[in-house]
């Protein structure tokens, strides 16, 4: 059972402001370093003048590509552009001066002429037939390596015994990540030549791979020394890596410590956004309810450049049919290239687009069976021993019926579905309920080997330092791993300390991502732990006149099962340990079992476990004002065990927030492929205010793959929000097929209000 | 740039310097006092990682000139309280796991402890205004506002 919540590891510093971000760090002789963006959709670089700027007072370096060893990062992705930018966020040159303010001037001294080209700016535009390429030796824009099809059944032969076909369509917009912290990295040398990169990086391993590119150093003389990370979300990966890759190269030049922090203007401009996407969906359903084919293209917009769509869009066709039962299944999925920011990794992975469209289209389909939301899924929802649409069976608990049971007990579902239909349709406000159910594949599966590492160290006056190869980055990690070995060696948790990523220590034990941070990350602690356990428990046990295996360790004593009284504290042995010479630092390492996956059919065991949640939202739309508002969300998991609740609270309430804000709020705009909302006074996300009432419950669940038996949750939290609040709108008569849903859809809607608007679940019957 | 006076009492120090005209009282505290519990998210007094309480008010200290704060009274996260006494809300925001990555928290406890100082007693609905301008992208803000209530509750224990 979960013991009680001890306080999170790195709070203390930072409730009292000592916890020191990139950003705050200081370094003597330390510069600042600058870019200059291109802020240009689509051109040809003519020239570039740089003879003023290098004379500009306190200005010590400015470099154009040719000055660096590599031009890009892995992939594509340009440290600095020499002849065509491709998007706004392009870099024509890196200049490091005395001060902020002389940099700027510099930057503001460099004379750049373009040639403007015409742009690509849209996934229609990319897909047309008379398109331009954007990139060279392709024959169309389609991200390399991102399709991903499934092919299970055959779809016609689904079709032809269906009685009922529904086509819709559905897009989503690029969303902001929007950490608080805006990057930042100090760049300086080590006494033996080597690099030290200090950063605000959710993957401290990419961010070393991008320095060793852009200065062509080893690995081994590169260290990325992660700090506290100011949110992150899966955005602190690609512009990390490139402003990392440019700090070092100033540094190296100029032989000065080399500050870099975005604005946040910047930051917005540069980094990766949640990629947009285009549902095509075709279902078809016997009258039953039974779904006996699905159809669907899934596009994303990649946008200049893209490392993640090939990797995000397996996970796209793994979950793009949601948690259902269906025979015949046509899957494919890609991505296209576009002028404008790149699509990246972003809470969820695809998942909260692809769960906002397959979820309206069961709500579609429902009201068009005529049955209830409900009654369609529980028709359809997998269970133990069902396959999925990648033929993977299932064999551990499937909790989605049960979850979604849950929530809409908790949220008093069916007494309200009942009373807002009946609701005077003339009332100025109008009130709906609605639900989402999702599943997601715990770590990455079979999307790249999910192997990772840690080093528990045991020092001599009995104090724990835990190093998990994965990222603090706020989500907690590091008190979930703390508290995973503190159980195993019997400890109290506050003799564990934590610390954030050295690449310069830990194995590179890959990304912080697919929330597997607990999951996955948390086995090598455990492994590391139990093995300086078995070492000390065969002190222990020459001590207390007992064979180690019958020895048990808990709230820092190590005794004898069958007799506790037998004991010997946790610090006697250790200091004992220590004078003979016993190994107390371990590193472990997990490495999962190799998974088969076959890429032209789609089919394959996917994840070895899944976590399910249903989100119930309810919203009131003012019809004259055109306001909606969430006011209520109800979130049930399973996530298998919660390692410490207050976090894991937390998860899900931040999830709750951030997808309101997906759903009702955030769009990154664009004027011919130039980001128009560059900052939180047009980039509006969720405040406090906007907070509805927020219930949560993580359902009992055991009998999964996950460290501690912790399956996944930082995603899972989020995934399900935007389409239960998009079938709670189309509850109170509003079916948007577009998000996020401004208040200008509810006005258009307005005066078509009684021309027949999808009204989906208005007649269906509880 | 000129250089001028500027007399400020920061947690309870009094700070007599000479400081670049344009410098905004986040860069005083920051780059000169090396005060950098205050954070900068934005730079437009939209996201309230800065705030800190001057004369007794939060305000966002990237739109505060420093020296139209002269001879002016500024309580920043590290003077709320150290780790061996910290103040109620430091103390609640633990308790109640009020904060994930803690890039805004410095600026949150600032607005939290500006209303709590004016009203020892709000409602939530105050609460939630009175941080309506301090972005937080992680919690969602619930436990936040959870600990702020308790954190009025321990400070006015008789209240209750």
């Amino acid at each position: 059972m979960t013991a009680p919540d001890t306080h999170r590891i790195d709070a203390l510093e930072k409730v009292t402001g000592q916890a020191k971000f990139a950003g705050d760090l200081r370094l003597p002789g330390q510069i600042a370093g600058k870019v200059l963006r291109c802020q240009q959709a689509h051109a040809r670089i003519r020239s570039v003048d740089i003879f003023t700027a290098i004379k500009a007072p306190g200005v010590l370096s400015v470099l154009l590509a040719d000055d660096l060893p590599a031009a890009s990062a892995w992939s594509t992705y340009p440290f600095l552009t020499k002849e065509r930018v491709l998007y706004q966020g392009d870099v024509v040159a890196l200049v490091a001066a005395e001060s902020e303010p002389a940099a700027e001037a510099a930057l503001a001294a460099i004379r750049v002429e373009y040639e403007l080209l015409p742009a690509v700016l849209s996934i229609e535009e990319a897909l047309r037939e008379d398109t331009i390429v954007l990139h060279p030796g392709r024959k169309d824009n389609w991200v390399d390596n991102s399709h991903w099809p499934v092919r299970k059944g055959n779809v016609e032969e689904g079709f032809a015994c269906s009685e009922i076909v529904l086509e819709r369509e559905y897009q989503t917009s690029h969303v902001e990540h929007a950490y608080i912290e805006p990057e930042a990295v100090l760049a300086t040398t080590g006494w033996d030549g080597s690099l030290i990169v200090y950063g605000a990086t959710q993957n401290p391993f990419n961010a070393r791979r991008a320095v060793a590119a852009a200065t062509g150093y080893s690995l081994g003389r590169v260290r990325v020394i992660q700090q506290p990370v100011g949110g992150s979300f899966g955005g602190k990966e690609e512009s990390m890596g490139l402003l990392a890759g440019r700090a070092a190269i100033l540094c190296l030049k100029t032989g000065r410590p080399v500050r870099m922090v975005y604005g946040r203007e910047e930051s917005i401009i540069e980094s990766a956004k949640r990629h947009p996407f285009r549902f095509r969906y075709k279902a078809g359903a016997r009258r039953d309810g039974r779904i006996m084919a699905l159809q669907a293209e899934l596009v994303d917009e990649g946008g200049a450049y893209n490392f993640q769509a090939q990797f995000m869009n397996w996970r796209a066709c793994v979950h793009a049919a949601g948690v259902y039962r269906i025979p015949h299944v046509k899957v494919d999925v890609y991505a296209v290239h576009t002028n404008r920011v790149f699509g990246g990794a972003m809470r969820g992975y695809s998942s909260p687009q692809i769960i906002f469209a397959q979820e309206s289209l069961m709500d579609e389909l429902a009201g068009e069976l005529g049955m209830s939301p409900l009654e369609l899924r529980r028709v359809n929802f997998l269970h133990e021993g069902d396959e999925t649409i990648t033929g993977q069976v299932l064999t551990e608990p499937v909790n989605a019926e049960k979850v979604t049971l849950r929530a809409l007990e908790l949220s008093d579902y069916l007494r309200k579905k009942v009373a807002y239909a009946e609701q005077d349709p003339d009332d100025q406000v109008r009130r709906g309920i609605g639900f989402a159910t999702s599943f997601r594949g715990c770590g990455l599966g079979a999307e790249a080997p999910d192997a990772t590492g840690a080093i528990v160290s045991v020092r001599e006056d009995g104090s724990i330092i835990v190093c998990s190869s994965l990222t603090d980055i706020g989500q907690g990690l590091q008190t979930a791993h703390a508290r995973l070995a503190g159980e195993e060696l019997g400890v109290c948790p506050e003799r564990i300390v934590s610390k954030t990523v050295d690449t310069g220590i830990v194995p590179d034990g890959g990304m912080t991502v697919a929330s597997r941070g607990t999951f996955s990350g948390g086995k090598p602690v455990v492994m590391a732990a139990a093995q300086i356990k078995k070492i000390l428990f065969a002190l222990a046990a020459k001590k207390l006149n007992s064979a180690p295996e019958d020895l048990n360790a808990a709230e820092d004593w190590i005794f004898v099962r069958q007799d506790p009284e037998r004991r010997v504290s946790f610090d006697e042995i250790v200091t004992a340990a220590f004078r003979n010479g016993c190994q107390l630092s371990v590193t472990g390492w997990f490495q999962p079992e190799p998974v088969a996956w076959d890429r032209s059919t789609g089919q394959g065991d996917a994840f070895s476990s899944y976590a399910y949640t249903c989100v119930v939202a309810e919203v009131e739309i003012d019809r004259i004002t055109g306001v909606a508002a969430v006011k209520r969300l109800v979130s049930v998991h399973d996530v298998g065990r919660v390692v410490h609740a207050g976090a894991a609270e937390g998860q899900v309430y931040g999830g709750m927030a951030m997808g309101l804000g997906m759903a009702l709020m955030e769009e990154i705009s664009f004027n011919k492929g130039l980001i128009t909302n560059d900052n939180f006074d047009k980039y509006m996300i969720p405040t406090a205010a906007d907070m509805p009432e927020a219930y949560l419950e993580f359902i009992p669940s055991d009998g999964n793959s996950g460290a501690g038996g912790a399956k996944s949750l930082g995603e899972a939290a989020l995934e399900a929000v935007p389409a239960a609040i998009a079938n709670a709108l189309a509850a109170a008569s509003y079916r948007i097929r577009s998000l996020p849903a401004f208040k200008e859809e509810f006005w258009a809607n307005l005066g078509e209000d009684q021309k027949g608007l999808v009204r989906t679940c208005s007649n269906s019957n509880l | 740039m000129a250089k001028k006076r500027l007399r400020l009492t920061v947690n309870g120090v009094l700070i007599d310097r000479e400081v670049e005209e344009s410098l905004r009282l986040l860069d005083v505290l920051r780059d000169e006092l090396f005060l950098t519990g205050t954070k900068e998210g934005c730079g437009i007094g939209e996201c309230g990682a800065c705030t800190v309480i001057l004369d007794g008010k939060a305000v966002n200290s990237c739109m505060v000139l420093a020296l139209s704060a002269d001879g002016g009274v500024v309580e920043t996260v590290e003077g709320l309280g150290s780790p061996d006494r910290l103040h109620p809300l430091q103390a609640s925001f633990l308790d109640h796991h009020a904060l994930q990555c803690g890039f805004c928290t410095p600026g949150m406890l600032m607005s939290a402890k500006a209303l709590l100082d004016e009203d020892p007693r709000p409602s939530e609905e105050e609460i939630k205004k009175a941080i309506a301008g301090n972005l937080c992208r992680c919690t969602g803000y619930v436990q936040i506002v959870e600990a702020i209530k308790d954190a009025a509750r321990r400070r006015s224990p008789s209240e209750v």
